[in-house]
C-alpha cells in the first residue's frame, strides 16, 4: 500500500489547467505591505499546501481568496478568467469554500441540520427534511466516511475528527470546485488527523483543487501534491511535493531560500523592510 | 488502497441506521433519555405524580371536571406566555417584561373595549399589536445595540408597569363586558364541538405523521416503521378522547341554575399555538435558524444567518404572545388591574418553561414544555389551594419545584457532556 502522497506524485505530470490563478496580488493593512506580488495556483484534482511560518502572510493570502479583504492589486483568475472577488458571497457563488480553523457547528443540531445550516432545502415553505437526509447520506457517502454512527447524532456527541469531516463536507455539498482547509489537523490525535487527510485527499480525487494550509510539514508530504512556501509576504516557491525535500521546505519557510529553489537575494532586497514587520 | 468514488448510498453500508419495529423505537428513546436527552420526561412524570397525589389528599375536591376545566383556565395565561417565552429562551436570551407586556396589551384591548366602545375584534388586534410593538422595541435594542437582555428587559419591566398605571389610571381598573372577550377564558364549546376538534385534531395529526412516513419511503430513507406510527397516532386519539369525554360530562353544581359541560374554549387557542408554533420551530428553514443561533450564534452567522433578525423576531413572537395572554388575564379577571400580569405571573411563566425541559443556556426546547411546565404549576397552585394551605406554603413548594426542575435540567446537560450529548 502506497501513501496517497506518493500516489499522486507518482503520476504522469502533464499539468491541468490552474482552477485558480493568482498573479501578482498585492494587499496592505496601512503601511504594512501583507503581500508583494505573489503569484499562487491551484489544481483541480490536486492538494496544495499552503506553508509559511506566523506572519508570512497565509491567512491574508486566503481571506483574500475567500473575499474577506479583496486583494488591492494584481490579477485573479478562476477557471482561466478574470473574476472579482470582493465579499464572500462571490466566492461562494464561484465554487469557493472555507473551512476555518475554529469549526463553525452547531453543537446543538444533528449532522444533517448542520450540513444544510443556512441553505436548508424546503418544499413548499416546509423543511424537506428527507431530501435533506438523502443528500447528506450521499454526500458523506461519495466521501467515504464511515466512522459516524447516524447521521441524526447530534454534533456534539462527535469526536474532534468527525466534527472536522463534517465542516469538510458541508464544504463540498454545494458543487463547490476549491475548498480551502485552514489547519484541519491542527487539534486533532494521531488516528483523527489520519483519517481527515485520507478525507483531504478524497476530495482532490474527486477532482476538487484542495487548498490546505497546514504548519505540520508530516501532513503536508503526506497528503499534498504541490508545496507554496510564502516567505515575508512573497511567494517563495510554488514547487511539487516530489521534487523537494523536508529540509529543502524548512529552508524556504525559515529562510525564503533552498537550493536553485526560492528568493533571489535581490528578491529579498526589494521585498523592503516593511515585509519583515509581524502580521 | 482503494478510493471509492461512487456517490451511491448502499442501504446497508451507508452511516445511516436503519430502524424499524416499537421495540427498537423504545430502545432507541430509552438509549437518548439514559444519555441526558430527557426532553419533558421530567415534568410528565412530576404531573402524573403530583395529580395522583392530589387525588389521594381530595378525592372530591380535586378531582371532577370542574376543577379540571378550572386549572386549564387558570393556566392558559401563562402557558401562552411561556410559549412566547420558549423562543426567547431557545436563543440563550431572557425576556423578563413579559408579565407586564401582558398586562400592557390587556389594557390597550380594554380601553378601546370598554372606554371607546370598539368592536372586540379590533381591540383584540390592537392589544396584540401593541404586544409586537414592545416586542420590536426590546428586539431591536438587544440584536442591534447588543445590549444584554437581561438588561433591557428588566428596564421594559419598570417601564411598563408604569405604562400600565398610566393607562388606567392610579388605584382604578378597566372592567372587560364584552361578552365575546368574557367567553374566551370562562365558557365552554357545546359537547359536540369538543368532539369534532378531537376528530379533526387527530385527522390531522394522522395525515402529516403518515405524510412524512411515505415521504421518506419514497426518497429511500429508513423510516419507522408503521407500528409506531399507527401507535402514536392511537395514544393520541386515546388520550384527548379520553380528556374529551372527561369534559363532557355535566359539572354544573346546581343544574337546575345552568349547565356546564364541554371543552373551555380556551383550549381551542392553546391547541391552535401548540401546533402552529410546533410547526415553526420544527418544519421551518426559521425555525431551523432559531435553534442555530442559540446553539452557536457564531457559526449561524457564517452560515450566511442574519442572527440579527432571528433575535428580533423571537421577541417579537415573545411579546405578541404575551399580549394574547394579556386577553386571557383580562376575561378571565373581568378587567385589567395595574397588578394585571404582575406580581409572579412572569416568574411562574418562565418557571413553566424550565419545568417543562426548556434550557436556559438556550438551543434546546420545545413549545410543548410550555404547555407541560404550566400545567405543573397551576396543579401544585390549585391543589394546595385545595389543602388549605397558606400563600406562604405555596410559594416555597412552588420554589422548590422550580429548583429540582432546574437541577434536572443541569444534571441532563452533565450527564449529556459526559455520553457526547448536549
Amino acid at each position: 500500500m502506497t501513501t496517497p502522497g506518493t500516489a499522486a506524485a507518482n503520476r504522469p505530470a502533464p499539468d491541468p489547467e490552474p482552477l485558480l490563478s493568482l498573479r501578482g496580488v498585492d494587499k496592505s493593512f496601512g503601511a504594512v505591505h501583507v503581500l508583494q506580488g505573489v503569484d499562487f495556483d491551484a489544481y483541480p484534482g490536486q492538494v496544495t499546501a499552503l506553508v509559511g511560518d506566523n506572519g508570512a502572510g497565509k491567512s491574508t493570502l486566503i481571506k483574500g481568496i475567500a473575499g474577506i479583504h479583496a486583494f488591492d492589486g494584481g490579477e485573479y483568475l478562476f477557471d482561466g478568467a478574470a473574476v472579482a472577488v470582493h465579499n464572500p458571497k462571490q466566492a461562494n457563488a464561484l465554487g469557493i469554500e472555507v473551512v476555518y480553523q475554529d469549526l463553525a457547528l452547531c453543537d446543538n443540531l444533528d449532522i444533517v441540520h448542520n450540513l444544510f445550516l443556512g441553505r436548508e432545502l424546503t418544499r413548499r415553505g416546509r423543511l424537506d427534511e428527507a431530501e435533506m437526509e438523502k443528500r447528506a447520506a450521499e454526500t458523506l457517502a461519495g466521501l467515504s466516511v464511515r466512522t459516524v454512527k447516524s447521521i441524526r447524532q447530534t454534533v456534539s456527541s462527535l469526536s474532534g475528527g468527525q466534527r472536522q469531516t463534517v465542516a469538510i463536507a458541508r464544504s463540498v455539498l454545494w458543487n463547490s470546485k476549491l475548498v480551502i482547509l485552514d489547519e484541519p489537523t491542527a487539534a486533532l490525535g494521531v488516528a483523527q488527523t489520519e483519517q481527515v487527510l485520507k478525507l483531504v485527499r478524497r476530495l482532490a480525487d474527486k477532482g476538487l483543487a484542495v487548498v490546505l494550509i497546514s504548519h505540520n510539514l508530516n501532513d503536508v508530504f503526506e497528503v499534498a501534491d504541490r508545496i507554496s512556501v510564502l516567505y515575508l509576504g512573497r511567494m517563495a516557491a510554488q514547487v511539487r511535493a516530489s521534487e523537494v525535500t523536508r529540509n529543502q521546505v524548512v529552508e524556504l519557510i525559515t529562510a525564503g531560500r533552498s537550493g536553485e529553489h526560492g528568493l533571489t537575494a535581490a528578491d529579498k532586497l526589494a521585498a523592503g523592510p516593511a515585509a519583515t514587520e509581524e502580521r | 488502497m482503494s478510493i471509492p468514488t461512487s456517490t451511491r448510498v448502499e442501504p446497508q453500508q451507508g452511516p445511516v441506521v436503519a430502524h424499524s419495529g416499537v421495540r427498537a423505537t423504545m430502545a432507541e428513546y430509552l438509549e437518548r433519555v439514559r444519555g441526558g436527552d430527557v426532553g419533558s420526561l421530567p415534568a410528565l412524570l412530576g404531573l402524573v405524580v403530583l395529580v395522583a397525589v392530589f387525588s389521594a389528599l381530595r378525592p372530591e375536591q380535586f378531582t371532577n371536571a370542574f376543577n379540571l376545566a378550572n386549572l386549564i383556565n387558570q393556566s392558559a395565561a401563562v402557558i401562552v406566555i411561556a410559549m412566547g417565552l420558549v423562543f426567547v429562551l431557545l436563543l440563550g436570551e431572557i425576556d423578563l417584561s413579559a408579565g407586564f407586556t401582558a398586562g400592557t396589551g390587556g389594557a390597550v384591548m380594554a380601553i378601546l373595549l370598554t372606554r371607546q366602545e370598539r368592536p372586540w375584534w379590533l381591540a383584540v388586534v390592537a392589544g396584540v399589536l401593541t404586544g409586537a410593538v414592545i416586542g420590536i422595541f426590546i428586539g431591536l435594542l438587544v440584536a442591534r445595540l447588543g445590549i444584554p437582555s437581561f438588561v433591557v428587559t428588566l428596564a421594559a419591566f419598570l417601564g411598563l408597569q408604569g405604562v400600565l398605571l398610566e393607562l388606567i389610571g392610579e388605584g382604578g381598573s378597566i372592567p372587560v363586558r364584552d361578552d365575546n372577550l368574557l367567553a374566551l377564558n370562562n365558557d365552554t364549546l357545546p359537547v359536540w364541538l369538543g368532539w369534532a376538534m378531537v376528530v379533526a385534531v387527530v385527522a390531522t395529526y394522522a395525515f402529516v405523521s403518515l405524510r412524512k412516513a411515505q415521504r421518506r419511503r419514497q426518497t429511500g430513507l429508513a423510516s419507522t416503521s408503521m407500528q409506531v406510527v399507527v401507535a402514536k397516532i392511537v395514544v393520541l386519539a386515546l388520550l384527548l378522547g379520553l380528556a374529551t369525554a372527561y369534559l363532557s360530562q355535566e359539572r354544573s353544581r346546581n343544574v337546575a341554575l345552568t349547565s356546564i359541560k364541554g371543552v373551555p374554549i380556551v383550549v381551542v387557542l392553546l391547541v391552535g399555538l401548540l401546533v402552529g408554533l410546533n410547526f415553526v420551530l420544527g418544519r421551518t428553514a426559521f425555525g431551523r435558524h432559531v435553534y442555530a443561533v442559540g446553539g452557536n450564534a457564531e457559526a449561524a452567522r457564517r452560515a450566511g444567518i442574519n442572527v440579527q433578525r432571528v433575535k428580533l423576531a423571537c421577541f417579537v413572537i415573545s411579546s405578541s404572545l404575551a399580549a394574547v395572554a394579556g386577553l386571557l388575564l383580562a376575561s378571565r379577571d373581568n378587567g385589567i388591574t395595574p397588578s394585571t400580569g404582575g406580581a409572579s405571573t412572569l416568574l411562574y411563566a418562565v418557571g413553566a418553561a424550565v419545568i417543562g425541559g426548556t434550557s436556559l443556556f438556550g438551543g434546546k426546547g420545545k413549545v410543548m414544555d410550555a404547555v407541560v411546565g404550566g400545567l405543573v404549576i397551576a396543579v401544585i397552585i390549585n391543589g394546595m389551594g385545595l389543602l388549605n394551605q397558606p400563600s406562604s406554603v405555596v410559594f416555597m413548594v412552588t420554589g422548590a419545584v422550580l429548583l429540582v426542575a432546574a437541577s434536572v435540567d443541569a444534571l441532563s446537560r452533565k450527564r449529556a457532556a459526559a455520553t457526547g450529548r448536549v
